[in-house]
């Protein structure tokens, strides 16, 4: 449509503006600096309209619109603020909040929840509106994520964010009227569903109607066992995103401020989940390598991220040979703990406790996986805590952020690349194969560390490399409507793929379900807020000397003094794994 | 919404187990509207369809629609659960319509009700456990003269009084 081109006047408290045709009110008065007040609004998701908090009056309309559904026509007088105006958000908001709990001092959001903040800033100082309030049960059976529809404003988010940024399409309003709620089909609990467990429910949800399933309890247990030899794990992508939960803007590293609290909660080793994406590195070329010379099958599929391997089960079962039999970089830094640690320092096995720190809440669920279990029985990893989590028990704890000195991660597992730490961010699984392939292809030392073909931030990347004297086509992919997209082209044989990388969130692990709350003045899957966390990564690991996985000391000795060859008996046993087709009913 | 293809096995699979699961002519009337652009809007017309078959939605027969018709089974349950008129339990052998229309309920409708509750140990949208009975609210059946007014199945009962519900009851449950 070329109206869009068209510009259109109209007037937005007074001031004269011109905005292209096919702008909204909210749009237009945002040009002019005019923040009106919104809920269920978000600007990367479909509109919905369901919440009227943004409503706004325009003159010849005898009603009030809500300026995010609709467009500007010309001459349009629109006034955003009156005492009328104020009054109606207010009321607005009030009766929300009659059929919600009042409970924020108990609440996991409290401090962050977009309804809180809104009633503090519309002003509602006192309750008007008496009446029944909805009453519904938590369903807190989920390995990672509960819900608690109570708690729900029915703005829509998170349908919208399941079916649009997702696929997954799990999510859908049931019932009408006083009794609708939020569930996957027929009410089903969240791990009957076909839920994937990426959290992003959890991030867009305004309240906190979708949460984690809380970790911190066990963690603050075993830290109190003088039985347990307590360790923990950070992923990458934490130390991007953590200074955001103590005030720091997106984008502010914290890596030495990250390992020295975990000490100071009493971990006895920090280790750093990057040595597992080294490892990663090793173990997911070697197999790409192998099957190249085989001849297949390829395109060999990234496994790091646990959503993206739920919906592989689910969605394109078919396709599970194509996805790597590497274990997680958390899974592999987990039974090594278990193993090659524990036999270092001769402690029993199964008196190693570790907690892993991820961005993600999809990890909670798969620590709980049987594949993931040692043949003792002992899970590798025994918590899961996200990004939240962790802040939450810093804070907790009374330890300062701002104040604490920069420490070092723990020989041997806490010894890795900057290739490890841009697996944080999406393409980054891809770069930091390239880097080490590239080698292995072209048989002598490639001088090319950065490869900005496969930074994936619009969601989805095609590439071609000249390795050697091969021609390999990458794929990245973020988000799984993207997935889908690249996917569909795979299994229609449409493209012939080599490697395919796939993060089930957007933007990668930087934009996993576990990661904090925006702060005031970004968005959850706001592009913005996403480049930087990203780019918080790429500093870090354009600070280090070591930057390929394959060059990392600690690993080359791991496999010397333990592991044996690459994709050998033992690696296999301790770093892979196998997937199975899960087909529940209602798989679109 | 894009017509969804199946790119694999397990999806075909699916597809072929679903049709299997549902009614040819309901299949065939879905197989009609695919070609159409939105077959996805087709959703509450097939949902009828079923409903008129079977007396009700089976999460069975949801899950087929959502495979062949393309859309999410959690907006089919959605769909279903939103409208009164589609029923996720089989009904009864008879279905007790009881106007709670303004004309009946001044007349004593509620005490009829009430009854029927009695008697039956259910309430509105529920079966006896023995198939015979379900209770359905109705609003206004348009005969307003003889309120308050009840209908078995097809049939319409007037003037019902609670003492008259025992024997009424009691005549369809000796029916064969």
């Amino acid at each position: 449509m070329n109206t869009h081109s068209e510009l259109i006047e109209l007037t937005i408290d007074g001031q004269k503006v011109s905005v292209p045709a096919g702008t909204t009110i909210m749009e237009a008065a945002e040009t002019l600096g005019i923040h009106i007040p919104r809920l269920c609004y978000h600007p990367d998701l479909s509109l919905m309209g369901s919440c009227r908090v943004c409503i706004v009056d325009v003159k010849e309309m005898g009603f009030y619109m809500a300026s995010c559904a609709v467009a500007v026509w010309p001459g349009m007088e629109v006034q955003t603020n009156s005492p009328q105006i104020r009054q109606a958000r207010r009321d607005i908001v009030e009766l929300l909040l009659e059929n919600h709990p009042m409970d924020c001092q108990c609440c996991e959001r409290d401090g962050n929840c977009e309804l809180q903040r809104l009633a503090y800033t519309l002003g509602v100082r006192e309750r008007l509106f008496a009446g029944e309030r909805k009453r519904f049960a938590k369903e807190t059976s989920g390995a990672s994520v509960i819900r608690d529809s109570e708690r729900c404003i029915l703005c829509g988010r998170c349908t919208r964010v399941c079916a649009e940024v997702q696929g997954v399409h799990n999510l859908s309003q049931h019932g009408r009227g006083f009794q609708t709620v939020v569930t996957p089909a027929y009410g089903a609990a969240m791990d009957d569903s076909v839920c994937i467990q990426c959290g992003q429910c959890i991030n867009v949800c305004p309240v906190a109607s979708f949460l984690e399933k809380d970790h911190t309890d066990r963690v603050w247990k075993a830290l109190d066992d003088g039985n347990l030899h307590v360790v923990v794990q950070v992923a990458p992508s934490i130390r991007a995103a953590i200074a955001e939960g103590f005030g720091h803007p997106p984008g502010t590293p914290a890596t030495g401020r990250t390992v020295t609290a975990l000490r100071r909660l009493g971990f006895q080793a920090v280790f750093d989940t990057d040595f597992g994406a080294d490892l990663t590195i090793i173990e997911e070329s070697t197999e790409f390598l192998k099957r190249l010379e085989r001849g297949g099958p390829l395109p060999i599929i990234t496994s790091c991220s646990p959503g993206w391997i739920n919906f592989l089960e689910k969605f394109y079962p078919d396709l599970i040979p194509l996805a790597s039999t590497c274990r997680s970089p958390m899974g592999m830094t987990s039974a090594l703990a278990k193993t090659y640690y524990a036999r270092k320092l001769g402690i029993d096995p199964a008196k190693v406790f570790m907690v892993a720190v991820m961005p993600c809440v999809a990890k909670k669920y798969e620590s709980e996986r049987p594949e993931h279990r040692a043949p003792e029985g002992f899970p590798y990893t025994d918590a899961v805590l996200t990004t939240r989590e962790l802040i939450m028990m810093i804070k907790s704890y009374g330890i300062d952020f701002d104040q604490l000195p920069d420490g070092e991660f723990d020989a041997p597992l806490g010894i890795a690349s900057g290739a490890g730490d841009i697996f944080g961010t999406t393409g980054g699984v891809m770069e930091a194969t390239l880097r080490t392939a590239a080698e292995k292809l072209a048989g002598a030392p490639v001088g090319q560390l950065e490869f900005h073909e496969v930074r994936a931030v619009s969601g989805l990347k095609e590439a071609l490399f000249e390795l050697g004297d091969r021609t390999i086509r990458v794929g990245v992919a973020n988000g799984l409507v993207n997935a889908r997209t690249l996917l569909d082209k795979v299994a229609r044989g449409e493209k012939e793929f080599h490697i395919i990388e796939i993060m089930a969130c957007p933007g990668g692990c930087i934009g996993g379900g576990g990661q904090p709350y925006p702060v005031t003045g970004h968005l959850v899957l706001d592009p913005e807020l996403l480049a930087r966390r990203a780019q918080a990564l790429y500093t870090i690991d354009q600070a280090k000397t070591l930057r390929r996985s394959h060059e990392n000391r600690a690993v080359q000795q791991l496999y010397a003094e333990f592991l044996g060859e690459a994709g050998g008996p033992l690696a296999h046993e301790l770093l892979h794994t196998h997937y199975s087709p899960k087909s529940p009913r209602g798989v679109r | 919404m894009s017509r969804f293809q199946p790119t694999n096995a397990c999806q075909r699979q699916a597809i072929d187990e679903s049709r299997a699961t549902l009614p040819a002519d309901i299949v065939d009337y879905i197989q009609k509207v695919e070609g159409q652009p939105h077959p996805e809007s087709q959703l509450i017309s097939v949902l009828h369809k079923i409903q008129r078959h079977y007396g009700y939605l089976d999460r069975a027969h949801m899950d087929a629609v959502a495979h062949l018709l393309g859309v999410p089974a959690a907006k089919v349950s959605g769909v279903a659960t939103f409208y009164h008129f589609f029923r996720l339990t089989p009904r009864g052998k008879y279905v007790i319509s009881v106007c709670m229309g303004t004309a009946c309920y001044v007349k004593g409708a509620d005490k009829v009700l009430e009854k029927i509750r009695e008697e039956l140990g259910i309430d509105f949208g529920e079966t006896t456990r023995d198939g015979l009975f379900s209770l359905e609210e109705a609003r206004c059946l348009g005969t307003c003269g003889l309120a308050p007014v009840l209908m078995i199945n097809d049939e319409v009962h007037a003037k019902v009084s609670p003492d008259k519900v025992p024997a009424l009851l009691e005549r369809y449950a000796a029916q064969p």
